[in-house]
């Protein structure tokens, strides 16, 4: 297998050319640096993502005024392919006011032990 | 009318308005802060996307996250706040500062202070920037403006999205579009190379198999009630082909094409701007050409991370702090961009101390080589693995750097990029 990519560790944006050998070993050239290896690595065997989003706010006025979404993250990189589903349950969400920064709006998500938490504080 | 004063009055309560506060309140000053909004944090509050404070607080925060750290350090302070709070003018009177505001709480006042900072950050271009033909359709946003509906207000803007321009504000909005379910068609970018940090191509786009039109004008947007598609031609040689132009469906249309410095206020009160950079011209103190009228952030010169925003800010709120302490420059030089050097900010330096420089480069290069040269003399050159417009360059020249050379009073630094 050949597989080339950017990496994405810094604005350097090395194009990286990974081959595995019949063993599997993977081999990494074209990164200026090791970080750039490990990259490769993590995005062709267990690509993640951190997430990032928002979600519904309870009792939001109908006029529009007040808190009506609820920014939130994932505090750790996240398996990509469950990405679609993760969105879904944020989307499902609704949580009541007031919300504290740092405050966990869903425990391990899907089951994959990273929390999905608030990212500001909301009254 | 409110009458109230202050050392200080900082006009703007983003990410640069606060980190100038802080210091001007370190300093033993007594400042105020007047913000537009309900709640202090500026743009940050609608980037909920990650990636913001790496180099401030060494770890990886969202957008509000950045905000609330800075809004923490804000009111531990005795900082005055007006949120809420809309400046409609910046009078000189002699040696005093008046800024003339309205809220609904408060009604109209008069902040009377020696010295303002301007920390009132940029605007979006938009459509009549940028001259794109076409009808009149509902359903063209600015990229910004699409973020605040969806992550502030809780409204989805259409379904089948095309996104004129490649700045880091469109490439995040194609994956947060593409995050809440709509379908993002196409990135246009009229320059051969996209306009947005690289690792943003990766993470927005390619994620999502978004196509990248580089080199594409679009030529038309068409719909009579809503936007039905845009048109896009490919640039060759230099040249548009129509023969090849092509129709992309869809019922929105997202503009990134470029942030500008918002100056009205500073333009009123008699602060020169330059051209290049839409901001105010700042000599080492980051002064505008109105003395003890500061200037900070992206009102200065459109920064691509928060981070050197504050690390900017900071310099402002300090060289506020100084000039309200009677400290003048003893001497200084004039700064110059040089050859595929679009601005350096500011445009003069302190030689006996330690100074930042801002530029931004022309051209798209690996291994370049920033080279500094004093009246023609080179002085200094810094090799640079990669650089490329969309990335801010900063350079530290510190008081050894500068004080030994022979500089005549007129002396110039120019700074180019081979």
């Amino acid at each position: 297998m050949r597989k080339e990519l950017t990496c994405i560790t810094c604005p350097m944006g090395c194009r990286l050319v990974a081959e595995s050998d019949s063993s599997g070993e993977l081999a990494v050239s074209g990164n200026r640096c090791p970080r750039g290896a490990a990259y490769a690595r993590e995005e062709l065997l267990a690509p993640k993502r951190t997430v990032t989003a928002t979600c519904r706010a309870a009792g939001a006025a109908v006029d529009g005024s007040g808190t009506r979404r609820v920014p939130c993250r994932t505090v750790a990189p996240f398996p990509k392919e469950r990405v679609p589903e993760l969105l879904e349950a944020i989307y499902g969400l609704e949580v009541s006011l007031p919300v504290a920064r740092g405050q966990v709006l869903l425990q391990d998500a899907l089951g994959l032990g990273i929390d999905l938490v608030a990212t500001r504080t909301l009254s | 009318m409110k009458e109230l004063s202050y050392d200080a009055v900082v006009i703007g309560g983003g990410a640069a308005g606060m980190a100038a506060a802080l210091e001007l309140e370190a300093a033993g000053r007594r400042v105020a802060v007047v913000e537009r909004e309900e709640r202090l944090g500026g743009i940050l509050g609608q980037c909920v996307h990650n990636g913001f404070g790496l180099i401030e607080f060494d770890e990886e925060l969202t957008g509000p996250e950045f905000a609330e750290r800075f809004e923490d350090r804000l009111s531990a302070r005795p900082i005055e706040a007006f949120l809420g709070c809309t400046v409609l003018e910046l009078e000189v009177e002699g040696e005093a500062k008046v800024v003339s505001c309205v809220s609904r709480e408060r009604g109209v006042m008069r902040l009377r202070a020696q010295a303002v900072v301007l920390a009132m950050g940029c605007r979006e271009r938009n459509r009549g920037n940028i001259r794109i033909p076409g009808s009149r359709p509902a359903g063209v946003y600015t990229a910004g403006l699409a973020q605040r509906l969806v992550n502030v207000e809780g409204y989805v803007p259409g379904k089948d999205v095309a996104i004129i321009g490649s700045g880091d504000i469109g490439l995040i909005m194609a994956r947060r579009m593409s995050w809440i379910g709509c379908n993002v068609h196409a990135v246009v970018e009229i320059m051969p190379y996209p306009s947005g940090l690289t690792r943003n191509i990766v993470q927005c786009l390619r994620d999502f198999d978004i196509p990248l039109y580089l080199s594409h004008l679009t030529t038309d947007i068409y719909g009579r009630d809503r936007v039905e598609g845009i048109e896009i031609a490919p640039i060759e040689n230099g040249a548009l082909v129509m023969e090849k132009a092509f129709k992309i469906p869809c019922d929105t249309v997202l503009l990134s094409v470029g942030l500008v410095p918002e100056n009205e206020l500073s333009r009123k009160a008699g602060v020169s701007i330059n051209p290049m950079t839409n901001g105010p011209w700042v000599d080492s103190f980051l002064m505008t050409s109105v003395p003890g009228v500061f200037a900070c952030g992206n009102v200065l010169h459109v920064h691509d991370l928060v981070d050197y925003v504050v690390e900017e800010s900071r310099r402002a709120g300090r060289f506020a702090a100084e000039w309200l302490a009677g400290r003048r420059p003893s001497r200084e030089l004039r700064v110059k961009a040089g050859a595929n050097v679009r601005y350096v900010a500011p445009g003069r330096i302190e030689p006996g101390r330690d100074n930042k420089l801002y530029l931004r480069s022309m051209i798209v290069k690996n291994d370049a080589v920033l080279e500094v040269k004093l009246d023609g003399k080179p002085i200094r050159s810094v090799k640079k693995g990669h650089v490329q417009p969309s990335e801010m360059i900063t350079i530290a020249l510190g008081a050894a750097d500068l004080v030994a050379l022979a500089a005549q009073p007129d002396s110039t630094l120019e700074i180019s990029i081979q």
